[in-house]
């Protein structure tokens, strides 16, 4: 029960992007079409994961084990590039198929502040392991269902008429906003 | 004269966020209030000023390689002492801003900087480049924050405005961030048109 | 000065004394930086304290115990006494049905149990709806306010559940979890009475 509700409350009630506004970026940058949205999706819900995991360990049995908590930032950050990095390797040797489909998207996710963010945000609300991976995953769909139901409205915009000044990126936040509210709807629910 | 055209530079003609569309995310989540917006900005400012100097002055001794990682390091060195020294002399801020002091890191305007000016320039003109980039940045998120609390609750840095029920409360809550940015884009967007 | 080249000796050792020396930088930051957090920490809990609590002479932080609620669990209580007499005590309470997540709350109460002042710690409350708890509970209008009201006759609760606190408009849920914060802060606060010495543990103030 506990685990359904983080789960309900990452994806609905405290979406990432409309609500904590997190990993805005790419989601204003890569939400032309559904189906880039949706190899970015993939990219950083593979990410979001494993980082969320390694950078778990090493802040419980590494930074506060030796007292190190001031190092939390440089470390978990260090940590998320390297993953990146190791997994673009692994991917291109083991599955040049899917390293294919996502290559492009990994250098980009070590600076979306979405990776970084939800391994603090494991820390600071003290999860254990497996609450700690629920949330990451959770989050990460909750990333991905933002994410490309805001490509499927910009590909419909792309096609209407749109007023002179409001062309691409103000549009694409009033969107963005309009979006925010419905997801507003689910709040209270947990 | 020239600092003095790069200082500008970053404020106007390649304002971070509403020219170049850099580091979205604290610009929409820390921008409940004006003040906020003005303390998020005036941090960042520091980082960028004082990475791009740091970065620059040891751009010969970082290999190429290896400079992504060398000037994220550089950047967390900044960054951690002033989330520390906002925890412990500015609490209130502190607890306003939360998690976006720690994710100054990750905001691409710093590392987009680094790359792209302090990596192949001086030390001095690196330093205005920074200080010029995240002063624009503190303009576009104390405007947008100032446009947000007027809109929602009738006060900019607690000065009174309008009777505080005229406000509409979405404006200080997330869709109202979305919505406010589009609109003063769409304007600024005009406004450089003419 | 030339650019070193990207050999492997010259990356790992450049990035090694990026790392050390920003490693020593940080420690040298957050061994500065401690003291001064901790002393901004304490005055505000502090402050906090003395504005819910009739006046006080003693240190509330020294005396704090841990009390149990009637729902088993334990909130910490700082006692507040003038010339050696209890005047009253602090207790930090929570709840978690709050409408987005956990409330805290600080509830000053006298010894007859009159609910002195409070102050909201931290929340996640909608701006502008729930957020209103910090001044609505002490405006003086209608039965909104909760402040001067005994709960030794009972808990408190809004006036939709039969109770007679006023809600705050269009936030009841947030109401609801204001006033069972108020309810278990009392309810912690007489399950240990000083006098009986129940729970005590003295000096147990490190959360």
């Amino acid at each position: 029960m506990e685990y359904i509700l983080i789960f309900i409350a990452a994806v609905f009630v405290n979406n990432i992007v409309l609500s904590q506004f997190l990993g805005i970026c790419p989601f204003l940058g890569v939400s032309r079409k559904v189906e880039t949205a949706g190899g970015m999706s993939a990219a950083v819900t593979f990410v979001l994961t494993i980082a969320t995991i390694v950078t778990f360990i090493v802040q419980k049995y590494v930074l506060d084990a030796f007292g190190l908590g001031f190092m939390q930032t440089i470390t978990f950050i260090l940590i998320i590039a390297s993953l990146v990095q190791m997994l673009e390797i692994i991917l291109k040797k083991v599955s040049p198929a899917l390293y294919q489909a996502l290559g492009v998207y990994l250098p980009l996710i070590t600076t979306n502040c979405c990776v970084l963010g939800v391994a603090i945000m494991v820390i600071q609300k003290d999860y254990n392991l497996l609450q700690a991976v629920v949330y990451a995953i959770s989050t990460a769909i909750g990333f991905s269902l933002a994410l490309t139901i805001f490509a499927g409205i910009r590909e419909q915009l792309s096609v209407t008429h749109v007023p002179e000044g409001m062309k691409g990126t103000p549009i694409a936040l009033i969107t963005a906003g309009l979006l925010a509210m419905a997801f507003m709807g689910f709040s209270g629910i947990v | 004269m020239n600092n003095i055209k790069i200082l500008l530079n970053g404020i106007i003609r390649e304002n971070p966020i509403f020219v170049l569309l850099l580091g979205m995310c604290p610009t929409l989540g820390t921008t409940s209030s004006a003040i906020n917006g003005m303390g998020m900005g005036l941090a960042t400012t520091f980082v960028l000023t004082c990475t791009n100097m740091a970065i620059s002055a040891l751009k010969n001794l970082i290999p190429n390689a290896v400079r992504i990682p060398a000037y994220v390091v550089i950047i967390a060195t900044f960054v951690t002492p002033l989330q520390m020294f906002i925890e412990a002399f500015l609490p209130s801020l502190y607890q306003s801003l939360g998690l976006f002091i720690p994710l100054i890191v990750v905001n691409c305007i710093v590392l987009g900087r680094a790359e792209a000016f302090a990596g192949k320039h001086g030390v001095v003109p690196s330093g205005f480049d920074g200080l010029g980039t995240g002063l624009g940045f503190t303009l576009a998120l104390t405007l947008l924050g100032a446009t947000r609390e007027l809109l929602g609750s009738g006060k900019v840095f607690n000065l009174t405005f309008m009777p505080e029920e005229y406000g509409s409360l979405i404006f200080v809550l997330a869709p109202g961030a979305f919505i406010a940015l589009g609109f003063l884009i769409a304007i600024i967007n005009k406004v450089r048109k003419v | 000065m030339e650019k070193l080249k990207s050999t492997l000796p010259n990356m790992f050792l450049s990035l090694m004394i990026t790392c050390s020396a920003s490693g020593i930088i940080l420690a040298g930051a957050s061994l500065y930086t401690s003291g001064p957090i901790a002393i901004s920490k304490a005055a505000a809990l502090e402050k906090a304290i003395k504005d819910v609590t009739p006046e006080f002479d003693n240190n509330p932080l020294e005396d704090s115990y841990k009390g149990v609620t009637a729902d088993g669990d334990s909130l910490l209580i700082y006692p507040a006494t003038k010339d050696g007499l209890p005047v009253g005590v602090a207790v930090d309470s929570y709840t978690k049905n709050g409408f987005s997540g956990e409330i805290k709350i600080i509830v000053g109460f006298d010894t007859e149990g009159t609910l002195v002042n409070y102050s909201v710690l931290q929340h996640a409350e909608t701006p502008g709806l729930g957020s209103k708890m910090e001044l609505w509970f002490r405006t003086d209008k209608n039965k909104q306010s909760v402040i001067g009201r005994s709960l030794a006759n009972g808990n408190l609760s809004v006036t939709k559940d039969g109770g007679d606190v006023d809600a705050i408009t269009a936030s009841t849920i947030t109401s609801r979890a204001f006033l069972n914060a108020v309810n278990r802060a009392y309810s912690a606060y007489k399950g240990t009475d000083s006098t009986t010495g129940a729970t005590i543990k003295k000096g147990d103030n490190d959360e």
